[in-house]
């Protein structure tokens, strides 16, 4: 299998960046994307060349290290599959890809397909948390919890943190992955104590650098996790029950 | 004063350890995991009544360094953090909620013994200490078993979803080898859920201020001051600058070593580098051969693949292992007759077949792929069938078990799990070796802790389904603080080293100059491929099966590929800046080392147990134990001469922990 592969090389955060071609072949269909990735890094270090910077961890599309536009689609031609599980089955031989870095304003490039996606650790700073000190929780038994509670929660707390959400949304909103982490400690009878407060500092943080919502649902197409995209309805609620609650 | 002061000399073994079979190899002293004496059940809160406490106004004055940030690492910085210490947290990659803890998938195990089952924390202990075939504490399975009910209500409380019975109660489900239900879970992804819990408790010490988290950078090297560790030097691997972070403890929560295979389960970025920089430093690494092997993992399916993905072994539950009987049988699996397939596992052990544990399982499997039988494109797996199950209780039952595994196999192989069996192969999974600690976690270098899977305690020779996230659990946020404040409490008043010491720029320097030799080597040969071989070397001489002469063997390949790699590594690009290959090829550098102690390791270890098989101690394809010598860990340390740039020979020096069992007596594993 053949491959021309355009691929944005940009030397650091400054720099206006690129796009640079490489003719791929004999690549086998069975080969993940990442790995012809880095199959052209070993050929470009023989080549005395710098190789493509790019983010990829765990591999089995749990950690959401990885990321990469393809052909302009968050992860990759096939849905709900994070990029280090896209093979290259999925793509005719003979093809032109087009690899990029997770585009979004509020994702820096730092290196070729590098981008930093802090302020996803900031959104879940400012109230993504439980104010419990370890070892003061009470018996998990004590406060019993829905069965079909608890796996609609981690419909929502599955989330891997790729910012593919991010990435697909013409306006660069964070709200999938927002509303994913209000919806799943909403959810939980320990961490819905703080639900009031979280929601409406999550939602400040989540603007501070984030676009706003107007529901194109791109996000939810892309997500590997199939976060639903309910998620998003869920933050409007909490947010307004939020803003109704009493100042103390 | 505490046990934690105590010089670190022996109790006397009963045989002292016997020489080594490793040529070169000296033999040390007894150590003393200062395990407080007497009844192991009480003795975790014997222990924490001794240790002394840092008054709340003091311990803003103390730092702490905490590298890693999974389960173990974050949750000691939250923990201490949540005390009022000033912490430290670096992790390598670009958010800590990433770190691998979240990619463990079945469930963490607590003695909580609710039910009626008859589990309780004595049956626990038996499970963890038979598990580690009699090489690990007591102990510490005994406080593994205390805590593990507080990490479930810790956790339930930060935000894991554990699974519920209908009735609103925590559900439990069985788990590898052991006859009760004490595995508590969140679907197929209880690793994911627990780290993220973690993470966000570490994120709420970020924004109050009393965490500083430095993300995307890697520990180079460790600050030692008059033999005690005060800090570590790092570089941030966006900008690619060194600097220094003076502490007044280190912990190092860093993972296991088991890349250092080139392939296995672990993430692709899991390095030995923090732990072995230490361990060069003085800090013994605690039975490094120790590694678990897992028998389903998806085959190798190309010559660039760069991980081999975990498929859960519930799998084994439904579905039948199966080679053909004539090696090289090129025929598609449907076309070969019931007569002409090897059922090996249940041929071999009859009683539990299919679920024979993680060891033999993974042995049994090579075993068929070496002698020819291996299946698919290159030879190398063996089926497990889901045919006999979906022809008896129906497609729609086994699609509703294993529908994420299968949906994963399906896009990652291109077949139908349904239609074609599933190819598996034995890949490296976990690595029960690490930094040895004594039972407060601190390495031999003092202020030096050690967490997770990084540590070599618990669970010996083999881990326990389930054991790890509790393990990593439990360490971090119910061991290290207690541990840490006692330790801080004695340093009241003492200054950290001045970033301008000797200390520190000694550090500095030495973790420079590594980084410019890589890049000053300039040969032919990519940080990558020397990887490749070395893992192919591992894999052969000191995988599944050890022998005297694949050891040697393996040791002789190792140190030749250790000279060339230093004359001709190719490492493109700068030092400063975004540079994976420089990344890579410093971790590369230190699996080149810890590799050849890992043989050393093996090759000493003149027994069988757990997962270190030597094919010269067995009965019936089982380990067998030689307890009149063998009774001990190992703690090794490791020294390299004045002209090693240019004589790359290390010197190994093979200390002895006796191990002692009072409650449970040890007994031989018998699975047939």
């Amino acid at each position: 299998m053949k491959l021309t592969l355009q691929i944005w090389r940009q030397r650091d955060t400054k720099d206006p960046g690129h796009y640079e071609t490489f003719e791929v072949d004999q690549l086998d269909v069975g080969m993940s994307l990442l790995e012809m990735l880095d199959r052209l890094n070993e050929q470009l270090v023989h080549e005395g060349k710098e190789a493509i910077a790019f983010d990829s961890d765990c591999r089995e599309s749990i950690c959401g290290t990885c990321g990469v536009n393809v052909n302009g689609r968050p992860h990759g031609p096939r849905p709900h599959v994070t990029s280090c599980m896209q093979r290259l089955r999925s793509f005719r031989d003979g093809e032109t890809v087009r690899i990029e870095p997770l585009r979004s304003g509020a994702f820096p490039v730092r290196k070729d397909l590098v981008v930093d996606r802090s302020g996803l650790d900031r959104i879940i700073a400012a109230g993504g948390t439980v104010a419990l000190p370890a070892g003061t929780a009470p018996d998990s038994d004590a406060v019993g919890v829905g069965h079909d509670q608890v796996e609609r929660a981690l419909d929502f707390a599955a989330c891997i943190g790729c910012g593919a959400c991010v990435s697909a949304c013409p306006n660069g909103a964070a709200v999938l992955f927002t509303g994913a982490k209000v919806a799943h400690l909403s959810m939980l009878p320990i961490p819905a104590i703080e639900k009031v407060p979280r929601a409406e500092h999550m939602v400040a943080a989540m603007e501070d650098e984030f676009g706003p919502c107007s529901q194109y649902g791109e996000c939810a197409l892309v997500c590997p996790q199939n976060v639903p995209l309910t998620a998003i309805a869920f933050l409007q609620k909490e947010r307004l029950k939020s803003l109704l609650h009493p100042r103390v | 004063m505490t046990n934690s002061t105590l010089p670190n000399t022996a109790t006397a073994m009963t045989t002292p350890p016997p020489p080594s079979a490793a040529p070169g190899v000296m033999v040390g002293s007894q150590l003393n995991a200062r395990i407080p004496d007497g009844d192991p059940e009480t003795a975790w809160l014997r222990r924490r009544q001794e240790y002394r406490v840092v008054n709340p106004a003091n311990r803003k004055k103390f730092t702490v360094a905490v590298v890693g940030t999974g389960l173990a690492g974050a949750g000691a910085a939250a923990a201490l953090a949540e005390l009022g210490f000033e912490v430290h947290a670096f992790c390598y990659q670009d958010s800590p909620r990433r770190a691998h803890s979240i990619a463990a998938q079945g469930g963490i195990n607590a003695a909580r013994a609710r039910k009626v089952d008859n589990d309780s924390l004595y049956r626990f202990v038996v499970d963890t200490v038979k598990g580690g075939d009699f090489r690990g504490r007591e102990a510490e399975a005994y406080r593994l078993g205390q805590e593990s009910v507080r990490v479930i209500d810790h956790m339930n409380a930060i935000g894991a979803p554990f699974a519920r019975e209908y009735g609103g109660a925590l559900a439990t489900r069985s788990f590898g080898g052991v006859q009760v239900s004490r595995t508590y879970y969140t679907r197929g992804q209880t690793g994911q859920q627990l780290q993220l819990s973690a993470y966000q408790q570490l994120m709420r010490q970020v924004q109050a201020g009393t965490v500083k988290l430095h993300p995307r950078t890697e520990m180079l090297d460790l600050i030692m001051e008059d033999g005690a560790a005060r800090g570590v030097i790092v570089r941030d691997l966006v900008t690619g600058e060194i600097h220094a972070q003076v502490a007044d403890a280190v912990i190092l929560a860093t993972g296991g070593y088991g890349t250092v295979y080139y392939l296995s389960t672990l993430a692709v970025g899991c390095n030995a580098s923090a732990a072995w920089r230490a361990h060069r430093l003085g800090a013994y690494l605690g039975n490094p051969s120790m590694v678990q092997f897992h028998p389903t993992c998806l085959p190798v399916m190309t010559p660039w693949q760069s991980k081999t993905i975990l498929m859960s072994e519930s799998l084994r539950n439904d579905g039948r292992m199966w080679v053909p009987l004539k090696p090289g049988d090129e025929r598609a699996p449907g076309d070969i007759p019931e007569a002409e397939r090897d059922y090996y596992l249940e041929r071999k052990y009859p009683a539990y077949g299919n679920l024979s544990p993680r060891d033999i399982s993974s042995r049994a499997g090579k075993e068929q792929i070496d002698s020819g039988h291996g299946v698919g494109p290159m030879h190398n797996a063996t089926y497990l069938d889901l045919a006999d199950a979906i022809k008896r209780l129906g497609a729609n039952t086994i699609w509703e078990r294993y529908s994420n595994l299968l949906e994963m196999y399906r896009i990652a192989v291109g077949e139908d799990p349904m239609q074609v069996p599933i190819r598996i192969a034995p890949n490296t999974h976990y690595t029960m070796g690490g930094l040895w600690v004594d039972y407060n976690l601190m390495s031999s270098i003092p202020g030096l802790f050690v967490g997770g899977e990084a540590n070599s305690s618990y669970h010996g020779a083999n881990r326990l389904g389930a054991n790890s996230l509790l393990s990593a659990s439990v360490d971090g946020w119910f061991v290290l603080p207690y541990a840490v404040m006692d330790y801080l409490a004695g340093r009241l008043g003492q200054a950290r080293p001045a970033l301008d010491s000797t200390a520190v720029l000694s550090a500095f320097e030495r973790a420079q100059a590594r980084t410019e030799a890589l890049l000053q080597v300039r040969g032919t040969r990519t940080p990558a491929e020397f990887h490749k071989q070395l893992g192919n070397y591992l894999w052969e001489g000191c995988g599944l099966n050890r022998s005297d002469k694949s050891l040697k063997t393996a040791i002789g390949q190792i140190r030749a590929l250790r000279s060339e790699f230093w004359q001709d590594v190719l490492v493109t690009g700068k030092g400063l800046g975004v540079n994976q290959t420089l990344e890579k090829a410093g971790r590369v550098a230190d699996f080149l080392e810890l590799a050849e102690l890992l043989c050393v390791d093996a090759l000493d270890r003149d027994e069988s147990c757990g997962a270190h098989f030597r094919i010269e101690h067995q009965a019936a394809g089982e380990a067998v134990r030689d307890d009149d010598h063998w009774m001990f860990a190992s703690a090794w340390a490791t020294t390299a001469p004045l002209d090693f740039a240019t004589n790359p020979t290390l010197r190994f020096t093979r200390h002895a922990e006796p191990l002692h069992y009072t409650n449970i007596q040890p007994a031989r594993r018998n699975y047939q």
